[in-house]
């Protein structure tokens, strides 16, 4: 039993800051500037296909941080030459915008690397057990994850609250005119923010390439989870979104390791349902078959209940 | 006065139309593909199509069937039942007589109603079709129909593969099912509890998980428990992204099991697998590249003409399909599509891995099957990974048969 509270736990963290490395980035496009980026996914893929191209020429460490600093370049080129010019004309054109740039990334990814799953390996450097626990070895690029998604909360939280990039930064997004008529170029400015978001979405790109499959895909199968944490969390809270990520990582692992249903809670209580009925057949399915739904019914809670979600500062 | 306008512009409307199929029509036998040609299906649907093209060009450079060319048509269903009716209405209307589909047993089971109900509605016009690889039961079981003919053995079948190597395998006590949670996944969870009670009593059964389709990117919490109960061996229908991310999380913890797969081989899975695989991972399939010490010509040549790092000739299911087809074309001396149905029933024919045959009750076709393992001691690796696969036993065509509750209507 302790056994099974200590993996899930482990197991659980481990998820959670795997998915707020993908939704910082996220949600700091969107506190510091507004931008629901639809394309942050596929930057995340382009981080772990660049990192995976790289290493093959430059080994895995100068991969950790070219690909990250590339995906920043693509990012900034993004702001500059796309999103800078919608910007005017409001929140639909721009998340119109970075919708039809998830695609153009999709197929240009399809374009180079194919359609299938590529052997995109722990590299051979990182790839040692860290630790054993009950005789189950945890891989060390799990340590290493954990240790990357940590840095990238004290960096954010430090960089944008405590130092004074950040302070222009959030003025510029409330008071974009008083903040150039004191001498900031405001441009300049969402192109650097949107760049270091985007180099976030590729570092977690480099990791999450490996940890889970590269394939041109994987952004649309992480998309709608990472808007699930940045909902939950209170849009353009990046606390909040650390929170959120715990929650849903360990909440959802503990559920898989339940195996028990609705219907089994009522019998204990004495509450035997009639065979036959449709209520029973609904009730008997197991909390682990349902467990990586459970996010999306956090969601959908937490839009009802508390709309602006965990510390948020505005209604959704 | 608008009226009669619309009258003219509708018949001669009609009248276009069928000037314009009646050429076609009599030219080619037209072939139907229906499958995920987009989205994230699509490796498969493309790579299954590419081997329609291959065969199709072959029978059509012999000469055709009875003198007449095959034409493929293409259409694109992104693996949904509803978008699947519709485009095999399309191809109806396009003239295809038979259609071909792969992808998901909902898919199939869709398409075998429509087919079926098409066919009564229309005599004279009917459809046949041609499933090689959608494999719940219920589609040679309960759901047969006379249209339909299967190609690819079906979850009992492979599973009946396993229990024979299981059955050997002494060192095997334990046994987790890890399933996804939709038909074809409950169907394997349920072949295994049936089929390893009747080979294997003393195996036990310590783990049987269902899980949301493709909706899991991170496996490490299932393998905890799999670790915790104690398996060495588990079995798997998982494909696509649930079969490697399984796998992957399998290997972070360190789990040291052996894998019945049915699709651990599939596309573009060896690559990613890598040599993490070698000497756990099975498979059970109608061929792989090393179940001959060499080459088959219609694998030298399939490799000639598609030379991309993913093109692999995965399906030779679909090889003994066109075979079959010709053989029935022949043997019924028309390309009717009644008279072909009736000629593949019972058809047999040779092949270079043995003899195979289509099965008059059910329309399940009975080819040899072969559990392999990965292996990166082969002559042939797959998508140029350096690895491939190894035949640990083949069952004959005739073992292969399971028994049957089709009760089928004939024209």
């Amino acid at each position: 039993m302790r056994e099974i509270v200590v993996f899930s736990l482990l197991n659980g963290a481990v998820y959670g800051l795997l998915l707020f490395m993908l939704s910082s980035g996220l949600t700091l496009i969107f506190s510091m500037m507004g931008v629901l980026n639809f394309a942050h996914a596929s930057v995340f893929m382009l981080g772990a296909y660049l990192s995976w191209q790289i290493s093959r020429w430059i080994g895995f460490w100068p991969a950790l941080v070219v690909a990250p600093l590339l995906c920043g370049l693509v990012g900034a080129a993004i702001e500059r030459y796309g999103l800078a010019r919608v910007h005017r004309l409001g929140h639909v054109a721009e998340i119109l915008f970075t919708f039809g740039l998830a695609y153009v990334i999709g197929e240009l990814v399809i374009m180079a690397w194919g359609r299938n799953p590529i052997e995109n390996r722990v590299p051979a450097s990182i790839d040692f057990a860290a630790f054993r626990i009950y005789g189950t070895s945890y891989p060390f690029y799990k340590v290493l994850m954990t240790m990357i998604s940590v840095g990238m909360f004290a960096f954010l939280w430090l960089a944008f609250k405590r130092t004074r990039v950040g302070l222009v930064i959030q003025a510029a997004l409330t008071h974009p005119r008083m903040v150039s008529a004191l001498g900031h170029d405001v441009p300049r400015l969402f192109v650097l923010v949107f760049a270091i978001g985007s180099a976030l979405a590729g570092l977690a790109g480099v990791i999450g390439g490996f940890a889970l499959l590269t394939e041109p895909n994987m952004a649309a199968a992480l998309g709608p989870i990472v808007f699930v944490v940045i909902v939950v969390g209170g849009l353009g809270s990046i606390p909040g979104a650390f929170i959120a990520s715990m929650l849903i990582g360990v909440v959802q692992t503990f559920a898989v390791a339940v195996d028990y249903s609705l219907a089994d809670f009522l019998r204990a209580l004495g509450m035997g349902l009639p065979p036959g009925s449709a209520l029973r057949e609904m009730l008997a399915i197991k909390l682990s078959q349902a467990a990586p739904l459970i996010p999306y019914l956090l969601l959908v809670l937490m839009l009802i209940v508390r709309p602006r979600g965990l510390m948020g500062t505005r209604d959704t | 006065m608008r009226e009669l306008f619309h009258r003219i512009a509708k018949y001669g409307l009609a009248l276009a139309a069928v000037l314009a199929a009646l050429p076609a029509a009599a030219d080619t036998l037209k072939i139907g593909y229906i499958d995920p040609l987009s989205g994230g299906a699509a490796s498969a649907g493309v790579n299954a199509q590419k081997h329609m093209i291959f065969f199709i060009d072959r029978i059509n450079a012999a000469g055709g069937l009875n003198g007449q060319k095959l034409e493929l048509l293409s259409y694109d269903n992104k693996v949904n039942p509803q978008e699947s009716l519709i485009m095999l209405k399309k191809a109806i209307d396009e003239g295809a007589r038979i259609v071909m589909q792969g992808n998901g047993s909902a898919v199939a089971l869709a398409l075998t109603d429509a087919v079926l109900k098409h066919n009564e509605r229309n005599p004279g016009k009917e459809v046949l079709f041609f499933n090689y690889a959608a494999i719940d039961p219920a589609l040679t079981n309960e759901k047969c129909n006379f249209w339909h003919f299967r190609f690819d053995a079906d979850v009992d079948m492979k599973m009946a593969a396993f229990g024979d190597v299981i059955a050997a395998d002494k060192d095997i006590h334990k046994v987790y099912l890890i399933n996804q949670d939709y038909s074809f996944g409950k169907a394997v969870a349920a072949a295994a509890h049936r089929i390893l009670a009747a080979k294997r009593p003393d195996v036990q059964i310590v783990g049987d998980e269902l899980h949301p389709l493709q909706k899991i990117q991170d496996f490490s919490p299932y393998v905890a428990k799999i670790k915790a109960s104690g398996a060495d061996t588990v079995i798997t229908g998982n494909w696509s992204n649930d079969m490697l991310l399984l796998f992957k999380a399998g290997k972070d913890a360190g789990l040291k099991v052996n894998w019945f797969t049915y699709y651990g081989g599939g596309l573009g899975s060896v690559p990613a697998i890598g040599h993490d695989g070698v000497g756990y991972l099975k498979q059970v399939t109608e061929h792989h590249k090393n179940v001959l010490p060499y080459l088959l010509p219609e694998e030298v040549a399939f490799h000639k003409r598609f030379t991309d790092k993913s093109d692999e000739m995965y399906y030779w299911r679909i090889r003994n399909m066109f075979a079959m087809l010709e053989a029935a074309a022949k043997k019924a001396k028309s390309n009717d599509p009644v008279k072909l149905a009736h000629a593949l029933e019972g058809l047999k024919l040779d092949t270079p891995l043995g003899p195979m045959e289509m099965r008059a009750d059910n329309h399940q076709l009975l080819q040899p099957l072969f559990v392999s393992t990965l292996s990166d001691k082969v002559k042939y690796d797959v998508e140029h990974s350096g690895l491939g696969f190894k035949t640990d036993k083949k069952i004959s065509a005739a073992d292969t048969a399971m028994p049957t509750t089709c009760k089928m209507t004939r024209p």
